[in-house]
C-alpha cells in the first residue's frame, strides 16, 4: 500500500516546527508502524535529507519509549496498542496520516517527534516508591497479600510511562500516570506506611511540573496502551484527600521529615 | 595480563559469607567521599546505583534512554528463579546451584553460581518489600511456575511482565535516592570511553545525546552494567538501542572479554516475516509449561495445523527428551527446532517455524486459566501476526536473545582493569555456555543489590586512590579521541546507510556463528566481517552533525563496535573446538546430534586481550574447577 505522511519536523526545543509531507511507498501490511518509518528514513538518508527523529527502543510495547499522535490519536487508532506494536494491516491504501509529538507544556519537544518526559521521573522521585533498605526485607511470604489486591496492584503497575495519557488529555493532566503508581503501592500492605505522604508529594509534584488538572474526561483511559482504568485516578484522589486532612496544618509535603 | 579470579577457598556453602567477612569496609562517614560511576540503569545498574546511594556513596548513574525505567530488563517476561522451596517440591540452594552449573554445560565458575543461588532468596524478599506485585495464590502466598532445565517450580512472576515489575522496583528505589541527593541521574547520555589513569579506571567520557556535548566524569570506581551484545546479530529480541559500546570500548582500554561466542538462541520467538523487519519478538519460555511443540511428520506438509491429525504430528521434544519434554533448556530446544526445519518439516510461509500448540491445555484447564497465565503474550502475538493463538497454534522460531559472554570479571566482579566492575549480562560470570530461563533477572539483581555493595567497598578500602579530577591529562587525551571518532563517522558521507551495514553484519554472524558453527564457516565470517568493517569506514553515510540529537550518529558508533566484536565472537568460536551449551560446533557432536564437550582441552573460560584494530587478540585461559558438580554429558532424556 501507499500512504501520505504529514510529519511534525522541529530541529530542536528552541526552533519553530512545521508539518512536512512525505510519501511512504510499497508499505507491507506485516510491517509495524515504526518499521514503515524506518523505510521512509532510509530513503530520506539516501536522498541526503535528515531522517525523522522518533523515540523507540524495545519495539514490543513494554519500555514506553515510543509514542506520538497519529491523526490526533495517541499511539494511533488501535486500542490498547503502542505505536511499535501497531501494524500496517490496520491502515488502508491511500490514507493520509498526520504525525505529531505529544503536546503538553510539561513535555517540551526536543526534536521532531521526540519529547522530554523527565517530569515523570520527578513525579516518581517525589514519592512513588516504598522505602526499604537493601537486604533488610522480611521473608517474601511473611505478609500474605490477597490475590485480588495483588491483581489490582498489577493492573495499575502495568503502566509503561509512555505519556499517552497526558497527550490525550485536553488539560494535559498526568493524573492517570500518577494515580496508577499511587494505586499500585496503595493496594499492597508494603505500601501502607508511606501511603499518605506518597499521595501528597506526588500530587504536589504534578503541579510543580505544570501538568493540568484532571476534570474526569476519561480520554486518558481510552488512549492508554495498557488500558489502565480511570478508577486509579479516583484512588489517588481519595488517598490525597485523606492525607491532606491527616496532615492539615503540617505544612507542605506532609511534614514529619 | 594476568587473570586472578580471586575465588575463595574452603567449603562453597560458606564461601560468600567468609569473603564478606574478609573484605575491608569503608566507614559510614567516609562513603560520601567516594565518587562512583554506574553506567546502565537496568536490573543490575539500577539496583547497584540505588543500593550504593543508600549506603552513602556519591553516585552518578548514566543511561542512554530518556529515563532509567526504559532499560531493556523491562522486557523480560517469564520470571525470576529463587530457591525458596515454597512449593515443597524438593528445591534448595544446592539444587538451584546444581541446575545452573549443569544448565551452563560446565563452563561457569562453581563459586559464583553458588553465591547466585544463595542470593536468589534475598532477592525475592527485597522485591516483595518494594511492592513488586508478584502473582499470588488465593491464600495470599507467592505463586510459582516451572521453567526450562528444572524439575521444580521455583520461578516467581508478575504475569508476563516480570522484568518490568522488577525493574520498576529498582527504578523506584533509584529515584528515591535521586530525590535524597545521593544519586545524580544522567539520562540521554551515552558512555563513549573509559578513562584509565595509572592502570586504574578513574572515569568515563560521555556524549549528551540531546546537545551533542562530549563530557568527562571522574570517579574512584566505574561500574558497567550495560547489558548484552545480542544486537550484533541485527535481528534479536534485544531492544533496538541495546549495544556493546561501553563494554567494547572498555575492552579496548584493557578489560579482557570472556567467552564472546557463548550466545543464547531462544527457541520461542515470532518468526521473521520480511526484509524490513527491525527486531524479533520473544514469546516467553513460560509458554512451554502449557504449550506443546510440534511439526508435521511428513516433509512439506502444507495443510493448516487443524487439518493435520494427531497421528501425523511429531511432538519432537517430547519424543526425544521424554523426562523434560517441552521444558528442555533453551539451547537444546533451539537446536531441535533447527533440525526439523532443516529436514524440511518447518511450518509457515518461510518454512522456518514450528508450532507451539495450546489446544490440549485449553481443553484441560479451560480458556480462562490460559488467559490468566498468558493473556498479554497471546495478545501480543495476535497484534504482530494477526492470528489468534487461542484457536490456532502459534508459529515460533529460535532467535538470539541473550549473551552469556561478556567482560571477564573475578569473583568480586572486577574486570582486568582495577577499579572497573562489570555487572549483569555485561559480564560473563554465572551462566557458562547456556543460561537457564528466569536466571538473568536473578543475576542482574544479585550483582546489583548484594554483591557490588560488598566488593566495591573492599576495593575502595584496600587501595590508596589519589584524588583525580577531569583536569588530568588522561581525560583530555581520551576526550580528544572520542571527538575524533565522532568527527570521522560524520565526515565519511559515503553511499550506504548505517543500518544496511548492521543488517549485513547480522546476517554473516547468524549464518556462521549462530545456532550451528564450523571451522570453515567461521573463517569465512572473519574475512567477511573484516572486509565489511573496512567498507563501513570508507562508505558509510551518517547524516547531520554532532551538535544535536542525531540518532543515526548514535547508531553508527554502536555498529562500528559491533563490527569489531563480531570478529572476536567468530575467533572465539573457532578457537573452541568443542560443542557446549549455546556453542554448537558441527564437527563436535554425538551420534544423536547432541553437543559434545571436550573437558580435557576446553574446560576454561577464554579471556581475550585486545591488541589493536588489525592485530590478532591474545587468548588467556582461566581453568575451571568442578569440585561439587561432576561434569557429565548433560542429559534431559
Amino acid at each position: 500500500m501507499n500512504l501520505t505522511l504529514h510529519v511534525w519536523r522541529q530541529a530542536n526545543a528552541a526552533a519553530p516546527g512545521r508539518m512536512v509531507r512525505y510519501d511512504a511507498r510499497d508499505v507491507s501490511e506485516d510491517m509495524s508502524f515504526l518499521e514503515m518509518l524506518d523505510v521512509v528514513n532510509e530513503k530520506l538518508i539516501g536522498e541526503g535529507k535528515e531522517p525523522i527523529a522518533f523515540e523507540h527502543d524495545c519495539r514490543e510495547g513494554i519500555c514506553g519509549s515510543c509514542g506520538f499522535m497519529i491523526n490526533g490519536a495517541a499511539h494511533g487508532p488501535q486500542k490498547g496498542t503502542t505505536i511499535c506494536q501497531l501494524h500496517m494491516r490496520y491502515f488502508k491504501d491511500g490514507e493520509e496520516l498526520y504525525l505529531e509529538p505529544w503536546r503538553a507544556t510539561a513535555f517540551p519537544v526536543l526534536k521532531d517527534l521526540v519529547v522530554d518526559r523527565g517530569a515523570f521521573d520527578r513525579i516518581i522521585a517525589a514519592g512513588g516508591f516504598v522505602s526499604v533498605r537493601t537486604g533488610s526485607a522480611p521473608d517474601g511470604n511473611a505478609i500474605p497479600v490477597p490475590k485480588e489486591a495483588a491483581d489490582t496492584a498489577m493492573d495499575a503497575a502495568a503502566c509503561i510511562g509512555c505519556g499517552a495519557c497526558v497527550a490525550a488529555c485536553p488539560n494535559a493532566a498526568a493524573a492517570l500516570f500518577t494515580g496508577a503508581k499511587i494505586s499500585h503501592l496503595g493496594m499492597l500492605p508494603q505500601g501502607q506506611a508511606e501511603r499518605s505522604r506518597r499521595a501528597l508529594r506526588m500530587v504536589e509534584q504534578l503541579t510543580l511540573e505544570q501538568f493540568g488538572s484532571c476534570t474526569n474526561i476519561g480520554e486518558c483511559e481510552a488512549a492508554c496502551p495498557k488500558q489502565i482504568p480511570i478508577e486509579m485516578i479516583a484512588r489517588m484522589n481519595r488517598d490525597h484527600l485523606k492525607a491532606a486532612w491527616q496532615f492539615r496544618g503540617a505544612g507542605k509535603s506532609g511534614g514529619g521529615e | 595480563m594476568k587473570l586472578d579470579s580471586r575465588i575463595p577457598s574452603g567449603p562453597i556453602e560458606q564461601a560468600w559469607d567468609q569473603s564478606r567477612f574478609d573484605m575491608k569496609l569503608v566507614n559510614p562517614a567516609n562513603k560520601r567521599k567516594f565518587n562512583v560511576i554506574v553506567v546502565g540503569s537496568g536490573l543490575a545498574g539500577g539496583s547497584a546505583a540505588a543500593s550504593l546511594g543508600e549506603l552513602g556513596y556519591n553516585v552518578k548513574c548514566f543511561c542512554f534512554q530518556d529515563s532509567p525505567r526504559r532499560a531493556h530488563s523491562i522486557a523480560a517476561q517469564g520470571g525470576i528463579n529463587a530457591a525458596k522451596n515454597y512449593q515443597n517440591d524438593g528445591d534448595s540452594i544446592y539444587r538451584l546451584f546444581y541446575d545452573t552449573v549443569k544448565g551452563g554445560d560446565f563452563r561457569a565458575r562453581e563459586y559464583n553460581v553458588y553465591r547466585l543461588a544463595q542470593n536468589s532468596v534475598n532477592i525475592i524478599d527485597q522485591c516483595v518489600s518494594q511492592g513488586v506485585p508478584f502473582a499470588r495464590e488465593y491464600g495470599g502466598a507467592l505463586a510459582n511456575r516451572s521453567f526450562g532445565g528444572a524439575q521444580v517450580s521455583r520461578t516467581f512472576y508478575a504475569r508476563g511482565q516480570t522484568g518490568q515489575q522488577l525493574l520498576l522496583g529498582a527504578y523506584q528505589a533509584l529515584e528515591a535516592q535521586v530525590a535524597a541527593g545521593s544519586v545524580a541521574m544522567y539520562t540521554r547520555t551515552e558512555m563513549l570511553d573509559l578513562v584509565v589513569i595509572d592502570g586504574k579506571a578513574r572515569g568515563i567520557v560521555t556524549r549528551n545525546l540531546v546537545t551533542g556535548q562530549i563530557e568527562s566524569h571522574a570517579a574512584d570506581a566505574v561500574i558497567l552494567a550495560t547489558g548484552g551484545y545480542g544486537n550484533v546479530f541485527y535481528l534479536s529480541t534485544n531492544a533496538k538501542g541495546s549495544n556493546c559500546t561501553a563494554i567494547w570500548r572498555a575492552h579496548k582500554r584493557g578489560a579482557a572479554f570472556a567467552n564472546p561466542c557463548f550466545t543464547q538462541i531462544h527457541p520461542t520467538c515470532i518468526p521473521v516475516s520480511g526484509d524490513y523487519q527491525s527486531k524479533l519478538t520473544l514469546m516467553s519460555e513460560s509458554l512451554r509449561n502449557d504449550g506443546r511443540i510440534w511439526v508435521p511428520k511428513q516433509l512439506g506438509d502444507k495443510r493448516a495445523p487443524g487439518q493435520i491429525p494427531e497421528g501425523e504430528r511429531d511432538y519432537y521434544l517430547e519424543r526425544r527428551y521424554p523426562s523434560f519434554g517441552n521444558l528442555v533448556p533453551r539451547d537444546v530446544a533451539s537446536r531441535a527446532s533447527k533440525a526439523v526445519c532443516d529436514e524440511g518439516r518447518g511450518v509457515g510461509e518461510t518454512g522456518l517455524g514450528v508450532y507451539l500448540d495450546f489446544a490440549d491445555s485449553i481443553n484441560r484447564l479451560g480458556r480462562n486459566a490460559i488467559e490468566e497465565r498468558y493473556g498479554n503474550l497471546f495478545e501480543m502475538y495476535n497484534r504482530i501476526t494477526g492470528e489468534d493463538p487461542y484457536t490456532s497454534p502459534m508459529r515460533i522460531y529460535p532467535a538470539i536473545h541473550y549473551t552469556m559472554g561478556g567482560l571477564w570479571v573475578d569473583y568480586q566482579l572486577m574486570s582486568t582493569i582495577p577499579g572497573m566492575f562489570v555487572l549483569g549480562e555485561a559480564n560473563f560470570s554465572d551462566h557458562g555456555a547456556n543460561r537457564l530461563g528466569a536466571s538473568a533477572l536473578m543475576q542482574g539483581l544479585s550483582d546489583g543489590y548484594f554483591v557490588i555493595p560488598a566488593t566495591l567497598g573492599n576495593y575502595l578500602a584496600s587501595n590508596k586512590l589519589d584524588k583525580v579530577d577531569t583536569s588530568a591529562p588522561e581525560f583530555a587525551a581520551t576526550t580528544a579521541e572520542v571527538h575524533e571518532s565522532v568527527r570521522k563517522l560524520l565526515s565519511i558521507k559515503g553511499k550506504r546507510t548505517v543500518s544496511s551495514y548492521h543488517r549485513e553484519l547480522g546476517k554473516i554472524i547468524w549464518d556462521y556463528c549462530g545456532m550451528a558453527r564450523n571451522a570453515e564457516g567461521l573463517t569465512t565470517a572473519i574475512n567477511r566481517v573484516q572486509a565489511l568493517r573496512h567498507e563501513f569506514w570508507n562508505n558509510v553515510n551518517v547524516p547531520g552533525s554532532g551538535e544535536d540529537l542525531n540518532q543515526q550518529l548514535e547508531i553508527a558508533g554502536r555498529v562500528a563496535d559491533f563490527l569489531e566484536l563480531g570478529e572476536l565472537m567468530c575467533r572465539d568460536a573457532l578457537n573452541r573446538n568443542e560443542s557446549c551449551g549455546g556453542h554448537f560446533r558441527e564437527e563436535y557432536q554425538t551420534e544423536e546430534g547432541e553437543a559434545m564437550r571436550d573437558d580435557e582441552n576446553f574446560q576454561y573460560a577464554a579471556a581475550w586481550e585486545y591488541t589493536g584494530q588489525d592485530t590478532e587478540p591474545l587468548l588467556h585461559k582461566e581453568a575451571l574447577e568442578f569440585k561439587y558438580v561432576h561434569p557429565a554429558q548433560r542429559s534431559y532424556k
